[in-house]
């Protein structure tokens, strides 16, 4: 399947203003083996959450999801522990960019309320479609732009800046 | 066409006449600030495999998070960063104990000038906005992008203006002021937003207090702040720097997104108080209640400066920390901390009780050097009050000024600084 049209099922619907310190706290930022963070997410504000993160997990949530600290971890941990896709109302801007440069598709879409933990997606990142097959319903969603596109389809920033080098 | 302080800088470094919100721009990046999180830069760095970075005199490279090394872990990041600055010939590095916090040491080391591009991977690289410097947090991934290529693209902002005027009340401060305005606008007011602050008020404020300004408007979500490129501003760099200084300003007739007028008298009549667990949840220190701490904490790149331990010494001067209290003072950098040490304000900090962390970041990001228990409660003159902040999830972290932290130490309880002169009244009459 392409990396553009994403399938799976809703991990967890959280709420507004998810901060990068309940993504991943502060005091695991010294950890250099980039796998093990993943085991860190979430720890101290959603104990619970972790373990229902496996691959082709989709996190859902409301505003400002990322707000905070510059700490490319928070994403970077969602990765490794598996999700494929973050959607929220809005994200918050270093968070955004962070998602996108690690490889983790970042999708706005203002009715985020829509979706439940448990519910199917599917995702069209480029033409801003998000349909949720268990409620039977579409949701727009703000389609990439060709940069971000781009950079989702080397895997992140790092490999496509090593292919460019290498051309 | 006129432009804002964030339309014209970035129209300039991309090389056009003008850009306007939501343009995307590539433009060269003037500055380039890590702190640890250098190492994780270095690696996805040599992970593209660039040889070499692109430019070894636009990078600084500034521990501050965890100084000492509070682990072995840490101390062998140290040490390959080291090897790394060594091996690249970057010239600006600033180990444990020749620097402090990374914004504070851009500051006072003179490298940040008007209308230069500086990215940092920190948030609050807003905080240079105060040197006219569209100055912006990215992550370590980018960053080696920047590394790399030495530019980078950015998507224009709209401004939100703020204008205050009036005088500064008894006790109220820059912070009180910022801390009212997140509370009015939220988490996510300025998401993206270029914020300028202006008016007769911000004007009268010293460079470390417009740092505080710029450095909290992260916590609304701006992009960029800053505060007017003045006289007082130009003072300040001037003996920090031999590069020219350009005094850069906004065009009259610009177009903001929309502008808030802040009334000091009216809207900031007294301290403000951010209650955990969201630096928005602001309320007026005397709408409180009691609210016993734990502890209290005075340092940051928000307020660690001469005048927030100015402040703290000259309340604590002849009084003691309260029994049931730990202080915890933070100098933001070693020429800070030497500065208090010449006006003996470090001496009055410490024999009321208070104990000095070294220069650095000490417990505001929950690492070490005054971590919180469950249960416990601190007010802290830090940023940030998120779950788990400063140590246990359990624990609760409310944000204030640095004299609302120092008389709140005495207290053993929140209080304004004013509460302690009545009861000295009191105890007179
Ligand atoms: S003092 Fe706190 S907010 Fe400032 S740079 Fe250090 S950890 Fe970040």
């Amino acid at each position: 399947m392409s990396r553009l049209i994403l399938r799976g099922h809703v991990a967890a619907a959280l709420g507004h203003h998810v901060d990068t310190d309940l993504i991943y706290p502060g005091r695991y930022l010294n950890i250099t083996d980039r796998e093990k963070t993943s085991e860190h997410l979430f720890e101290l504000a959603y104990p619970d959450l972790r373990p229902r993160l496996g691959p082709g997990a989709i996190l859902v949530a409301g505003r400002n999801f990322g707000c905070g600290s510059s700490r490319e971890q928070a994403a970077a941990a969602m990765r490794y522990a598996g999700v494929q896709a973050v959607l929220a109302v809005s994200f918050a801007r270093i968070f955004y960019r962070n998602a996108i440069n690690l490889g983790l598709p970042a999708v706005v879409c203002a009715e985020t309320a829509r979706i439940a933990s448990g519910d199917e997606l599917e995702i069209d990142l480029e033409g801003g479609m998000v349909t949720n097959r268990t409620q039977g319903v579409s949701l727009a969603s703000a389609p990439l732009d060709p940069r971000a596109v781009a950079l989702l389809e080397a895997g992140g920033l790092a490999p496509y800046l090593k292919k460019k080098y290498a051309a | 066409m006129a432009m804002t302080m964030a339309e014209k800088i970035l129209a300039r470094a991309a090389g056009r006449q003008q850009v306007s919100p939501d343009e995307i721009v590539v433009a060269p990046v003037d500055l380039a600030m890590s702190h640890e999180n250098a190492d994780l830069v270095r690696k996805t760095f040599q992970q593209i495999g660039r040889p070499t970075v692109w430019d070894p005199g636009k990078i600084v490279i500034i521990f501050d998070h965890r100084v000492p090394a509070e682990s072995e872990k840490t101390a062998a990041t140290h040490r390959s960063v080291r090897e790394f600055v060594r091996a690249q010939g970057i010239t600006h590095f600033y180990d444990v104990g020749r620097g402090g916090i990374c914004h504070q040491v851009l500051a006072e080391q003179g490298h940040v000038r008007p209308g230069m591009v500086v990215v940092g991977t920190d948030s609050h690289t807003t905080t240079h906005g105060a040197f006219g410097a569209f100055a912006t947090g990215i992550g370590a991934t980018e960053m080696a992008g920047v590394w790399c290529e030495g530019a980078l693209w950015f998507k224009a902002p709209a401004t939100i203006r703020i204008l205050a005027q009036g005088e500064f009340q008894a006790w109220v401060s820059a912070k009180d002021l910022i801390l009212f305005i997140i509370g009015r606008l939220g988490a996510d007011g300025a998401d993206y937003r270029a914020v300028e602050f202006d008016g007769p008020a911000i004007r009268g404020l010293t460079v470390a207090s417009r740092m505080v300004l710029t450095n909290l408007a992260m916590e609304m979500g701006a992009k960029v702040a800053f505060t007017p490129v003045d006289d007082w501003l130009l003072e300040y760099l001037r003996p920090r720097t031999a590069e020219p200084l350009e005094r850069i300003e906004p065009d009259a007739g610009a177009v903001y997104e929309s502008t808030l007028e802040i009334h000091l008298e009216r809207d900031v009549a007294e301290p403000q108080v951010s209650c955990p667990h969201a630096v928005d949840q602001v309320q007026p220190v005397s709408a409180l209640g009691s609210v016993r701490i734990d502890q209290a904490v005075l340092g940051s790149c928000t307020n660690g400066r001469l005048e927030d331990l100015e402040v703290a010494a000259a309340l604590l001067a002849g009084r003691k920390v309260h029994p049931d209290t730990r202080l915890i003072v933070i100098p933001a950098s070693q020429q800070i901390y030497l500065e208090a040490l010449r006006c003996g304000y470090l001496e009055a900090l410490v024999a009321a009780g208070a104990m000095i962390d070294p220069p650095g970041c000490g417990p505001c990001v929950g690492v070490h050097q005054g971590v919180l228990a469950a249960g416990e409660v601190c007010i802290s003159s830090t940023n940030r009050n998120f779950v788990g902040r400063m140590g246990s999830a359990d624990s609760q972290v409310y944000l204030a000024s640095p004299a609302v932290v120092a008389a709140s130490a005495i207290a053993g309880r929140i209080v304004a600084p004013s509460v302690l002169e009545e009861e000295v009244a009191a105890c007179l009459a």
